[in-house]
């Protein structure tokens, strides 16, 4: 059974590339997020402009357009820098840009823009008075973060949070059309090769189904506790 | 037209990747987005109506079958879906000798079905989520005029429901224009797969690609424009009033 004609080992590697991906392009994510819910608050003008260009460039463009651009290009591109820095001056460089690098760079810049727009309301629901209570306190802007700001903030990120997660977990489907062995790639070979399509989709649709609900009792979990000290709404 | 034709062929005389050959590539490309993307849509919204009224039944063979459709729906990638569809119909038994074929052969149709049935789940629960939302006042106050629950179902609750769903259906409707790039990935010549076709023919991503991108973002504008026009018209009577 686990077998499944040879390919059952390959499909569990497969679902391995799939989980790394998709939760090294989440880190990536919430760092870019962080950053441009910051860059569109901020008074600097130029901060502002730039993060709100990234938002709507990416959001207004197909995943996939996207990361074949960079899949495709991005060798092309990094090949152009590293020639110019080896004429210019005479150091010789070589980065290979890899169907995984493309992929969690790709996924995590998308969904870093979606990111954005969830920590900014999260952001502002957090009432300026705490920040301010903390500051008097003594603490230092990254003590008041951590202690003050990034405890209330998640609270009202969590919802959206998850919800990007599911949308982000669907995506990394996408790498298996650059060529990155995840499980979907897996189970399209395998589905060509045995002619039994239905066998190998319906397993790997089953284990996105899994992953799926594992992360939403995660998200619940995490919920309550960021909950704590609010009454449940309704 | 002719005179607009050979303008354009000077101005694109200096250039060897877009020449009329490519751009009429990119133009059929466009065609087929916009027939993929409308038709689904328009089948999913007509399916999904009464999808999302039959998952708010108190049947229970009404409401799980259709709960478990929208779950798996939109809890698997929507590339896994068109596979299983595409490679999914060619292995069932004696479909190639039947009159089916004909349609099917053509990836056009097992695309249209998977992005239906996909759209289709998402559209059924943004409408559920409008209806439940839908105030009691507004059911009772009809009851009290005398209305069945169809007519209520018709008159009061339907028309205000799609009114409050337009926002994230707009949405939706967004996430659908991009989602049918995959559409490329079995061999359909969408703008994505006339991207494609560019790239390997000149092997130049950025000039293949960035047009590509140009042109969704032109879609994805005109179709957030045209929602909030709809919007600013269907649901006047939320709006604050200007004093």
């Amino acid at each position: 059974m686990i077998d499944l004609q040879g390919y059952g080992p390959r499909l569990i590697e497969g679902a391995g590339v799939t989980i790394q991906l998709a939760v090294l392009s989440l880190i990536l994510a919430i760092i870019l997020g962080l950053l441009t819910a910051s860059a569109k608050m901020s008074r600097n003008w130029l901060a502002h402009r730039l993060a709100t260009l990234y938002t709507t460039l990416i959001r207004g463009v197909p995943d996939l357009v996207l990361m074949m651009l960079f899949f495709f290009g991005g060798q092309i591109g990094v090949n152009m820098i590293t020639d110019w820095i080896y004429y210019s001056f005479d150091i010789d460089i070589f980065i290979n840009i890899n169907a995984f690098v493309a992929g969690v760079v790709t996924i995590g810049l998308i969904f870093g823009a979606y990111m954005g727009e969830t920590f900014r309301g999260a952001f502002m629901a957090v009432d300026n008075g705490q920040i301010e209570a903390g500051k008097a306190y003594g603490m230092s802007d990254g003590l008041v973060f951590r202690r003050v700001r990034f405890p209330q903030m998640m609270r009202h990120a969590l919802p959206g949070l998850s919800n990007n997660w599911m949308v982000l977990l669907k995506t990394t489907a996408l790498v298996s059309v650059i060529g990155l062995s995840d499980m979907v790639r897996v189970a399209s070979e395998a589905s060509k090769a045995t002619r039994e399509p239905f066998t190998f989709m319906i397993i790997v649709a089953l284990i996105y189904l899994l992953i799926a609900s594992v992360s939403e009792w995660i998200f619940a979990r995490l919920q309550k506790r960021y909950n704590i000290g609010y009454g449940e709404a309704d | 037209m002719t005179a607009f034709m050979t303008w354009l062929e000077n101005q694109l005389a200096e250039n060897s990747i877009f020449t009329l050959q490519t751009l009429s590539y990119y133009g059929d490309g466009l065609t087929t987005t916009v027939q993929l993307v409308f038709l689904s849509l328009v089948i999913g919204l007509i399916a999904a109506v009464p999808l999302a009224i039959g998952r708010g039944s108190k049947h229970a063979w009404i409401k799980w079958p259709i709960f478990a459709y929208t779950y798996v729906f939109r809890g698997t990638p929507l590339l896994i879906q068109l596979y299983l569809i595409y490679y999914g119909v060619v292995f069932v038994d004696g479909i190639q000798e039947s009159w089916l074929w004909v349609i099917l052969e053509e990836p056009f149709v097992p695309a249209l079905i998977a992005f239906t049935l996909n759209t289709a789940a998402y559209t059924t629960e943004i409408f559920r989520g409008a209806i439940k939302s839908t105030s009691k006042g507004e059911i009772e106050a009809a009851r009290a005029y005398g209305m069945s629950p169809q007519q209520t179902m018709r008159r009061i609750i339907i028309p205000s429901a799609f009114r409050r769903a337009l926002p994230a259906y707009g949405n939706e409707v967004i996430f659908m224009l991009h989602a049918s790039a995959i559409a490329s990935v079995v061999t359909i010549m969408d703008l994505t797969g006339a991207a494609r076709f560019v790239y390997a023919r000149f092997y130049a991503p950025f000039d293949a690609f960035l047009f590509v991108a140009a042109i969704y973002l032109c879609l994805t504008f005109t179709i957030l424009y045209l929602f909030r026009y709809l919007e600013k018209k269907l649901l006047a009577h939320l709006q604050p009033q200007n004093s």
